[in-house]
């Protein structure tokens, strides 16, 4: 499994595992806004099937680089590369369905709408039926709504939710309403999956069991994830590779032992020793 | 839900609805032809029909597209006159049935009202809110002031601009009124009840989501705006077939303003809740019309009332299945029938 590859120096591309090519690849991605630099210079690169972790102080940028990923925000500066594909500039659909889905740290679900609808939704592209067959309610459109409440229970079955496909998805309990955003981040069928904060607000057995099922995510449709948390005990025991963000900008990448023993990263997050 | 109860197949479910439809079609016709309704409560029927497709086109845009545009007056005008100005130049041929022709009138009055609330719909769309709403009102007030004065502009009698266009074959009546009324309930339902109606329902609840997920939310938002345009024009068409005579001056923003009303009154979301809401809202002055100087009092009463004990309107956004209620008196369970009959829509 390839790791996040330091970068040498300014202006140059990072290392390349030639055998396996990375999944996501940042090359100097950095956004202003107004005069202040909120994220610059952050340069990744992901592997195919490699869970990697982006941690940081708060304020530090995190989310702002998922909006940069995903185009939320538009980066002032470089670019990003998934699979073989440049996606800078792409719009948010369009890098969602290049194959990168993410979930959003103050939950956005469609909550007036049920479970299943909800994974329905990430389900879009992969029904195919047009307006005529759903105003004559042809073969097509039964086809296409059977498989598809089909896929999403089954999907929904991940964190066994398949029950409770006909709920509103407003009325879950947090934690439910967490994992049903990554179900449907996952059923857009992405090559990377973003989770933002995914344990926030979740006692320590909902923990355990959440790091348990992201790699099992990550064993079942072989994707990459990259996840920002403040959870140590799940970053530190799932993540391969982890980056530490501080003022936008990258100070440490590497394995959690690394991070965990690099003098920058307790810098920032404990303050400098007293002289 | 219980997994274990039986349900309706789908197939027994249609079959129910469309001999029902047609039967109530059938029998209600019959009923009003009878001469057991007199003309004038015919004539309060009919208006009902055309302000319940008015409702449930803004009930489209408003209720479950999320989008607050004012500018369906306009919309109403353009199909009322196109398929007005039709009417008057076919009927004058020689052999042409007024009331066969009138179908095809009625489409085009959508046709040309959601070709320009396609046009309106690029860039008004890209708006929020309040923005969107004053951006629409706008447009719906240039339509209403072109049609006022293009006469004078282009030197050829046309619209006839205040002077109202008069003439106009009164081909509406109960029959075709009940039948575009289900076939707009039936399409906006297949619609909503389909992977298009749920990336429109989720762009009303988090647009950024939808976005995330891979809907494309600017086409979405236009087809859910011009279908509502369409059904807005079709009204219009009625409408114009009803009265026999329009002007501009008909189409005003308080018409805009009315539809919302009853849109809101009913219960965002709710189709059901449109239609009850029509049929209220342009029964009671009628009722009222004994009290003709309290009406107005009464008619705002009711809106301040609702508004206070059932902020989210009269049916919320509950809307009625049949094949649920029969699942509920014959203790099964049913779900997502697809209704055809007036005045009912999905769970």
């Amino acid at each position: 499994m390839s790791k996040l590859v330091p970068v040498p120096s300014r202006g140059m591309v990072p290392e390349r595992d030639v055998e396996s090519p990375p999944v996501l690849e940042t090359i100097h991605l950095g956004v202003d806004f107004g005069g202040l630099v909120a994220v610059d210079k952050f340069n990744i690169v992901i592997g195919k099937t490699e869970i990697s972790g982006l941690i940081g102080p708060n304020g530090a940028g995190k989310t702002t680089v998922f909006n940069l990923l995903t185009n939320v925000y538009k980066p002032t500066r470089g670019t990003v590369i998934l699979g073989d594909k440049d996606i800078s500039g792409m719009s948010t659909r369009q890098v969602c369905r290049a194959g990168m889905a993410r979930t959003f740290q103050n939950i956005r679900l469609f909550k007036d709408m049920t479970v299943a609808e909800n994974v329905m939704v990430g389900l879009h592209h992969d029904i195919k039926y047009h307006t005529p067959g759903a105003v004559f309610r042809l073969p097509s459109f039964w086809r296409g709504e059977k498989y598809a409440k089909n896929k999403a229970l089954e999907m929904l079955s991940i964190f066994n939710m398949q029950d409770m496909g006909d709920l509103k998805a407003g009325g879950l309990p947090y934690g439910a309403q967490r994992r049903l955003e990554i179900v449907r981040a996952l059923a857009t069928k992405p090559m990377i999956l973003l989770l933002d904060e995914p344990a926030a607000g979740m006692n320590p057995s909902e923990t355990a069991e959440l790091m348990e099922n992201i790699v099992k995510i990550r064993d079942t449709y072989q994707i990459a994830i990259l996840l920002i948390e403040h959870d140590m005990k799940l970053v530190m025991g799932i993540c391969e590779g982890i980056a530490v963000l501080n003022y936008g900008r990258i100070i440490a990448k590497g394995t959690p032992a690394e991070i965990a023993s690099n003098p920058l990263v307790i810098e920032a997050y404990l303050g400098k020793k007293e002289a | 839900m219980k997994k274990t109860a039986k349900k309706l197949p789908m197939w027994l479910r249609y079959l129910i609805n469309t001999v029902l439809f047609v039967a109530l079609l059938l029998s209600s016709t019959a009923f009003i032809n009878s001469g057991s309704v007199s003309p004038y409560h015919t004539k309060v029927i009919i208006l009902c029909g055309i302000n319940m497709i008015l409702a449930l086109a803004l009930n489209l845009a408003t209720g479950y597209l999320g989008q607050l545009p004012l500018g369906h007056a306009g919309f109403m005008a353009l199909g009322a006159y196109s398929s007005a100005i039709f009417m008057r130049y076919i009927t004058a041929m020689p052999g042409v049935s007024a009331s066969a022709i009138f179908p095809l009138g009625v489409l085009l009055g959508g046709v040309i009202a959601a070709f320009i609330g396609f046009l309106i719909g690029i860039p008004a769309l890209r708006l929020k809110g309040d923005y969107l709403a004053i951006i629409t009102l706008g447009f719906g007030e240039i339509i209403r002031v072109v049609l006022l004065n293009i006469d004078d502009v282009l030197g050829f009698k046309f619209t006839y601009g205040a002077a109202s266009l008069k003439n106009i074959p009164k081909t509406t009546n109960f029959f075709n009124t009940f039948l575009c009324v289900s076939l707009t309930a039936y399409i906006i339902h297949t619609v909503m009840k389909s992977r298009h109606g749920r990336a429109i329902l989720a762009i009303r609840d988090n647009e950024i989501a939808a976005e995330a997920c891979g809907i494309n939310t600017v086409y979405y938002k236009t087809f859910g705006f011009t279908l509502s345009a369409f059904f807005t024009g079709v009204a219009g068409a009625l409408y114009a077939g009803y009265l026999g005579v329009i002007s501009p001056g008909a189409f005003g923003f308080m018409k805009s303003i009315e539809i919302l009303v009853t849109v809101v009154l009913g219960g965002m979301g709710s189709m059901l809740g449109s239609i009850i809401s029509a049929t209220v809202l342009t029964a009671l002055p009628e009722v009222l019309r004994a009290f003709s100087q309290y009406r107005m009092i009464a008619y705002s009463l009711l809106l301040i009332i609702v508004m206070i004990f059932k902020p989210s309107g009269l049916m919320g956004n509950y809307d009625f299945s049949l094949s649920t209620l029969l699942g509920k008196l014959g203790g099964r369970t049913g779900k997502s029938a697809v209704p055809e009959k007036e005045g009912e829509d999905n769970e």
